[in-house]
């Protein structure tokens, strides 16, 4: 079985809401809906305070190259364009409805029959994906256009669906797989259209036997999609790894996917595909996982929930959380960011809510290095998280980036691995951060 | 066998005196002249190499001034006026007056005064707690309290008062080179002028929210009312984005603002406690501009 080439660690895996099924989550009464949420340049705001809206309208706009549009979850009033508190406390500009009712605007389909004709061309699907305001749902929020203008002299040889998975606890790409199985299969051809070509590879882990059965049986019918198993290991759900896992090709340092002929995308980004290219419905919403080893089994949850549910209401939907629970993480326990505010709204990317107990919370004391070496054998991108981590704290920014720290894909694998519990990606990222804007300085100055 | 020591000696000798001639002639070919003033401006100059005056290291800044010929701009904010006066004589110049500097905290939030909503146990890092979170009390423009002015500091001035978790800054040893102030992530740091019997009004937050939401966190935020502005004689006082500051080469240190702000968020220090309506009038002792200040606001943008 296949798996990628470099590093790698192996956290436990503790699927725990595997077997839920997806639950559509009740209309919150008052929705927070952020300005921008993807990476990028900033959207702007289109609504006033008073204006009144229905789900589908658009409330911002992209105006930029990579940027991507913003459309309201809901209908009701626009109470107020003001600031709100994101997970860590940060404030961002955002748009507060008040929810009435819940009427789209025209022209969106709602109804859930599959549409299998793909009657846009290549160039209005790209515009279409543009529109709705799809971005790339495995985390960064990437928006998804972007990746379907291919550059002058590159070609799509491989499309790659990640249907991975390899952060532990998340379940939400597993159950779109089984639930919204051919839509997804939709989604592929409709991104193979758009790329003009017809070899899609779709992988997924084999600690999801049913996906990968389910995803099997389905390829049939659609001839030039392959469902590859590929051996468990974190991170295999990062583009890079991927891409090796599957294809055995190695992204150069720096360069992007289709430097080696590939587009990568998620799962849960084939469906808001298929969502807005054959139903017109823009990213409004996405299966989010609500978990944890505190959690009762009853209250592991996927649930369906539109943009701007306050954290809060989920969390009592679940029955609240339970005593012991240490801390909250959006996202999966390695990459994920810890919940500072349980009132901020969710946004276009948010995955899941984890619930940590105490015992897995704290962070364990920190020592001095033994020089054992362990970051190094983990690391995916044959980086040196020691010296990197040293540098970084040294302030040695120059050699960090000769040190290729840019390279590095944030997955925590270093800090996993290492047993002096040292803070090596805390102090990698900063030194990516410093390095990054030295990089720009040095862009503005040419 | 003792012509042999002999050999050995004279040849040694012998080459000695060859390479040293093949030396000297190449030092004498491939010589740079060197303006001698470097060295004497750099001798002069404290030695601290902490990078305060925006050149690399004292030696840097003995180098521009004797390139450049002149001491505009080129100030050590550690030596102060003596140094200068000092660096202007070898140069044979006018030394430029200048007010010494120092660093100041514009934050009192700390854990006295915000009230924790999360726990932060990351690297004990300003830069890495600034990418993850807003902070312990749920400010997001004030300090963080994990101490990366006190790593920068070469002598010794700032550190962080365990009881407030805020950085203090012992104004008997800080320089006001501004190494605080460019390691913050956050910009609370600022230079400000020492004052007048090391006097000082400030504005003790960088908070740019809304009053209410700034209040909401902190009990000491300023909360953009402006009073402070209507009451202010000299015009020194602007509020902008909902945060007041006071321009330190116009005011006059009357503490009328003081009195005014409803959140104590203006610092007054080293006044006279007995005394709350005491005026002091320090005269001319403003007029001087200050060049080190532009360098503590032209840190990297972090947000």
């Amino acid at each position: 079985m296949k798996t990628f080439n470099r590093g790698g660690v192996h956290p436990e895996e503790n699927k725990l809401a595997r077997n839920s099924k997806i639950e559509v989550f009740p209309l919150t009464k008052k929705a927070v809906v952020f300005v921008s949420q993807h990476l990028g340049a900033p959207a702007t705001c289109l609504v006033q305070k008073g204006d009144k809206v229905k789900v589908g309208t658009l409330l911002a706009k992209a105006e930029a190259f990579i940027c991507a549009n913003t459309h309201s979850p809901y209908s009701g009033t626009v109470t107020k364009v003001d600031v709100a508190t994101d997970f860590n406390g940060f404030k961002k500009p955002a748009i507060y409805i008040d929810v009435e009712g819940d009427e789209w605007e025209e022209g969106i389909d709602t109804s859930n029959d599959i549409i299998r004709e793909i009657t846009l061309e290549p160039k209005e699907i790209v515009d279409r994906i543009k529109d709705r305001g799809v971005v790339g749902l495995g985390g960064a929020a990437f928006p998804t256009n972007v990746k379907y203008m291919i550059p002058e002299g590159k070609k799509a040889e491989f499309l790659i669906i990640n249907g991975v998975e390899c952060e532990p606890y998340l379940t939400s790409d597993n159950r779109i797989m089984l639930e919204n199985t051919e839509e997804i299969f939709i989604g592929i051809e409709i991104m193979k259209k758009a790329l003009g070509m017809n070899n899609a590879l779709i992988g997924i882990e084999n600690n999801k036997p049913e996906a990968i059965r389910v995803m099997t049986e389905m390829s049939a019918k659609y001839p030039g999609t392959k469902v590859v198993p590929l051996q468990m290991k974190y991170p295999q759900g990062a583009e890079k790894q991927l891409i090796n896992a599957l294809t055995g090709r190695e992204v150069p340092s720096g360069k992007l996917p289709i430097e080696v002929g590939c587009v990568v995308d998620n799962v849960g980004t084939a469906l808001a595909i298929y969502d807005a290219v054959q139903k017109n419905r823009p990213l409004i919403s996405n299966v989010l996982t609500y978990t944890g080893k505190s959690v009762k089994a009853e209250n592991q949850k996927n649930l369906l929930v539109r943009v701007g549910t306050p954290l809060q209401e989920i969390i009592d939907y679940c029955g609240g959380l339970p005593e012991d629970t240490g801390k909250l993480i959006s996202g999966g326990p390695m990459m994920g960011k810890a919940i500072m505010d349980t009132t901020a709204p969710t946004v276009k990317t948010t995955s899941s809510v984890l619930v940590m107990n105490q015992k897995e919370a704290s962070r364990q004391k920190e020592t001095p290095c033994i020089r054992c070496g362990k970051c190094v054998d983990a690391c995916p991108m044959g980086l040196e998280p020691v010296l990197l981590g040293t540098l970084s704290s040294q302030q040695k920014w120059e050699e960090a980036e000769t040190e290729c720290v840019m390279d590095c894909i944030e997955c925590g694998c270093c800090l996993f691995t290492c047993p002096a519990n040292r803070p090596l990606l805390d102090m990698i990222r900063v030194g990516k951060f410093k390095v990054g804007a030295i990089r720009r300085a040095r862009a503005q100055q040419k | 066998m003792e012509m042999i020591v002999i050999y050995a000696i004279v040849a040694m000798t012998v080459a000695g005196i060859v390479l040293a001639l093949v030396l000297y002639l190449v030092a004498q070919k491939f010589k740079v002249v060197e303006d001698p003033r470097i060295d004497q401006v750099a001798e002069k100059l404290p030695g601290a190499n902490c990078g305060g005056c925006g050149f690399a290291g004292c030696r840097g800044l003995a180098e521009a001034i004797v390139k450049a010929g002149n001491l505009e701009g080129k100030a050590c904010p550690v030596g102060g006026a003596p140094v200068m006066a000092q660096v202007a004589e070898v140069m044979g110049l006018q030394a430029e007056e200048s007010d010494p500097m120092l660093a100041v905290v514009r934050c009192n939030g700390g854990k006295c005064n915000t009230h924790q909503k999360a726990a932060y146990d990351g690297a004990m890092d300003c830069v890495s707690a600034n990418q993850n979170f807003a902070s312990e009390g749920g400010c997001s423009f004030g300090c963080l309290g994990l101490g990366n002015c006190t790593k920068v500091c070469k002598f010794d001035a700032i550190s962080i008062n365990p009881e407030t978790g805020l950085p203090e800054v012992d104004q008997d040893k800080c320089v006001g080179c501004g190494a605080c102030a460019k390691a913050c992530p956050r910009m609370v740091i600022e230079l400000r002028k020492k004052g007048l019997k090391d006097r000082r009004v400030f504005v003790s937050c960088v908070n740019k929210e809304k009053g209410a939401a700034a209040k909401k966190n902190c009990d000491v935020a300023c909360i953009g009312c402006g009073k402070c502005e209507k009451v202010c004689p000299f015009g020194a006082i602007t509020i902008t984005n909902n945060v007041s500051y006071i321009d330190f080469t116009k005011c006059k240190m009357c503490r009328k603002c003081v009195a005014e702000c409803p959140t104590g968020a203006i610092h007054a220090v080293n006044f006279p406690p007995a005394k709350p309506k005491a005026e002091e009038t320090p005269k001319a002792e403003n007029t001087v501009e200050t060049k080190v200040e532009e360098k503590g606001g032209n840190n990297e943008n972090v947000q």
